[in-house]
């Protein structure tokens, strides 16, 4: 948001999108041009302050002489590029992603936008099958220490939490896939405890995580005894204390006490990135911890 | 990126290139590198001709600095020195980013002008990408010292003892201002020696555990005929106090301002209710200024007094507290409204004809630490924070970290072995001020001869009884880095 300008300007190229005429300086993604021109477009994997991985495809949208369909979120507008994102393909293509991933994947805990859109597009996980007989990564929470908590079961495998805590933002390189096919699974190296790993409890892959498999404990600890309430929560922009660098921290307070702590991915400043005291040091503010 | 550090600390790991340097050496560093800039060739002529003053005479001074020599005095090879030389002079764009390595030291503003001395030798000061960046180790370091928490300056850094300065500001304030500049932490330490200093106000500090040298400093404290402490916890400073007030969290508490390493000026804003009795900081202040007689202080917003500093602070004058919240926080200075801040200083330098007086180089000789090693005492100590730990742990040992290895000496193998202590083993550590037992570890990046702690377990091992107080004459600034211990087996010591 206060960025200093050291580049010039770039060109702009024109596409069309459903019809209309869109102009985007080059460079730009079609997810991009769509969100400038207000065309509303789901995503699970990108965020904007990482490197898009194409993994989760419900961005996709249809290129005229593009045999298969494409990520938006990756592929950047060209001149004279024809793009459909409502098209019977795309809404289908859309529709079969959530019914997959939610058919094998508890996704109560994802954002209101990932159920909205859902709905949108008419999913039906149950038509995958009984989840009871058909094959899902439900498993118990790992639950290691007081700050945060890994939720396998609502793991979409976007690789958001590896994209920060590898190149993106923290460079730690403590987790990545392990396992193949189904079977592929976040994991640590030899999937040891977080201690015993790279891990410097940063929780940046909490921030980026879109389903609520990585969560404060604070959160988990709220939402299993029913307490977690968004509705009655309230969030306040101030700075963290640690250090001189001047992280934002947003902290959602709830009944008058810090539940957690996120950062704006749009601020220069740290691009929504903390490190542990500053996502989880807060416990000094309430006087019973 | 090429990480200078007597430890292989996290940042030393994550550079390309680490220089393992002995502790107490930065100011034969920068010479060494400054020489090898100037015998190869590499001095940015043009701006050192037209920005900058004394060249001559430095170049002159630091030619004894030869490669060999500084890997003699530095403990750094000599083909690292010059290659780390090489890099910086001809990197289109380099920052020299430090913290509290280089000015923890008696000598810690010359540390820092050595360091000036390569940026304007290699022209990396001034423009976008290159500069000197002293990074904070608290939300609001800069802050402080732009509103003034300095004893010989007033807001925006105007001098104190300027008489046109202190002019503007009393007739803002209707009062007058001591004409002389007061004294800086050591100096208040030193008075109170004398009985000079007789009431002290502590605000958000706590000297008791973050003092060099903690006896001496708490023996001094305890001359006080009465101490006031403001603070968010029980401090074992605060234990002391005649008087504590209760204080709100200024980040989470509180609304108001801060300035970080960048000179960014943001918002923080109350999230939650202070508890109990616990008031904001604004307010206390006012209330005793109310007792102290000052009746039209009235109980002013965060919003108020920034108001008020605005048109007293120049580099302040253009940030309303509308901007500062629209744009996210301004970098100073930002003279007038329509000013958008300064993301880089001494851009000056590079105007033609340089705008102001030139930069000067400056000629300054390297000092050891002023705690000799010794037969005695033949191990240096050095002091420094954990990731996940803030200072004297007040804060952050309130939650439960998982990467918390907790209260240790960190020893090299090769010194734990020739001493015969084990990890895990309690010692007795003593420096020429104190003893203290510890617990040891062993850190296989440490060089033989050197020993690390934290000081964020003060309940659990008081270090900075071993540190020395020996300080910096211009910033009065404790030589916390350097400080000679010896460590003894406790078996020993009952045996004998």
């Amino acid at each position: 948001m206060n960025d200093v300008p050291v580049a010039a300007p770039r060109p702009l190229v024109e596409l069309t999108i459903d019809g209309q005429t869109v102009r985007v300086s080059e460079g730009s993604t079609i997810l991009d041009a769509c969100r400038q021109e207000g065309i509303n477009t789901p995503t699970l994997c990108w965020a904007e302050n990482l490197t898009p991985v194409n993994v989760c495809r419900v961005c996709v949208v249809e290129v005229e002489n593009s045999r298969v369909l494409v990520p938006s979120c990756a592929r950047q507008a060209e001149d004279g590029m024809v793009v459909s994102t409502d098209s019977e393909r795309v809404r289908t293509s859309r529709r079969m992603v959530y019914e997959l991933l939610a058919s094998s994947v508890e996704l109560d805990r994802a954002s209101a936008e990932v159920k909205d859109w859902m709905v949108h597009y008419g999913a039906d996980p149950s038509r995958m099958g009984d989840k009871a007989e058909i094959a899902t990564v439900a498993q118990p929470p790992k639950v290691q220490d007081d700050l945060y908590v890994r939720d396998y079961e609502r793991c979409i495998l976007c690789y958001k939490c590896v994209e920060a805590c590898g190149e993106d933002a923290q460079h730690t390189f403590a987790i990545a896939t392990a396992g193949r096919g189904f079977g592929a699974h976040i994991s640590t190296e030899f999937d040891v405890s977080l201690p015993d790993s790279a891990c410097v409890y940063c929780g940046n892959c909490i921030g980026v995580c879109p389903t609520g498999a990585l969560v404060f404990k604070t959160e988990h600890d709220m939402r299993e005894e029913g307490t977690w309430d968004e509705e009655a929560q309230h969030v306040s922009t101030t700075v963290c204390t640690f250090c001189g660098v001047g992280c934002n921290l947003e902290l959602h307070v709830q009944d008058e006490r810090i539940v957690k702590v996120t950062s704006p991915a749009d601020h220069s400043v740290t691009h929504g990135h903390l490190c542990i005291k500053g996502r989880f040091g807060w416990r000094h503010a309430q006087p019973d911890g | 990126m090429w990480a200078v550090d007597p430890r292989r600390s996290a940042s030393a790991k994550f550079a390309d290139v680490w220089l393992g340097i002995d502790v107490g050496t930065d100011i034969a560093l920068a010479h060494g590198v400054a020489r090898e800039i100037i015998a190869a060739g590499l001095v940015n002529r043009e701006f050192v001709d037209r920005a900058t003053t004394g060249f001559d005479e430095f170049a002159d001074y630091v030619d004894e600095w030869t490669l060999e020599r500084t890997e003699e005095v530095t403990g750094v090879p000599a083909a690292a020195i010059r290659e780390m030389a090489h890099a910086y002079a001809t990197a289109p764009t380099a920052q020299i980013l430090w913290t509290l390595g280089i000015t923890e030291h008696h000598t810690g503003v010359d540390n820092v002008l050595s360091l000036c001395n390569l940026a304007l030798l290699t022209g990396h000061v001034g423009r976008w990408g290159s500069g000197l960046c002293p990074l904070r180790g608290q939300n609001n370091v800069q802050g402080g010292g732009d509103m003034g928490a300095l004893p010989n300056k007033l807001p925006g850094f105007q001098d104190v003892e300027d008489d046109a300065a202190r002019a503007k500001f009393e007739a803002a304030w209707g009062t007058s201002i001591p004409a002389a500049n007061g004294w800086n932490l050591t100096q208040m330490f030193e008075a109170m020696g004398r009985d000079e200093l007789k009431a002290l106000w502590v605000i958000g500090e706590n000297p008791v555990d973050s003092e060099a040298d903690a006896n001496h400093a708490r023996a001094l404290m305890e001359r006080l005929d009465v101490m006031v402490v403001q603070d968010v916890f029980m401090t074992r400073t605060a234990e002391m106090a005649d008087v504590v007030l209760p204080a709100a969290l200024g980040w989470a508490e509180s609304d108001g301002t801060v300035t970080n390493s960048e000179r960014r000026v943001q918002r923080t804003r109350a999230a939650v209710p202070p508890p109990g009795q616990a008031r904001q900081e604004i307010d206390i202040v006012a209330a005793l200024a109310e007792h102290m007689g000052a009746t039209d202080w009235g109980r002013p917003t965060a919003e108020e007094l920034w108001d008020e500093l605005r048109p007293l602070s120049p580099m302040h004058t253009g940030m309303s507290w509308a901007r500062i919240e629209e744009e996210g926080g301004i970098q100073w200075p930002c003279p007038e409204e329509e000013h958008p801040g300064s993301p880089f200083l001494h851009g000056r330098l590079w105007e033609n004809p340089v705008g102001g007086r030139p930069a000067p180089f400056s000629c300054i000789p390297w000092q050891p630490p002023v705690d000799e090693l010794s037969e005695e005492f033949p191990l240096r100590l050095t002091t420094g924070r954990a990731l996940d730990s803030y200072n004297t742990g007040v804060q952050t040992d309130k939650y439960n970290s998982p990467i918390r290895t907790g209260e240790a000496l960190d020893m090299s193998a090769a010194d734990a072995s020739a001493l015969g202590v084990e990890a895990g083993e309690r010692v007795q550590v003593s420096s020429r001020r104190g003893s203290i037992e510890m617990t040891v570890a062993i850190d296989a990046t440490l060089q033989k001869g050197l020993a690390f702690t934290t000081f964020h377990f003060p309940e659990l091992a008081d270090v900075n009884k071993l540190t020395s107080d020996a300080h910096d004459p211009k910033a009065g600034t404790a030589e916390f880095k350097a400080a000679a211990i010896r460590v003894d087996k406790l078996e020993t010591l009952v045996d004998a």
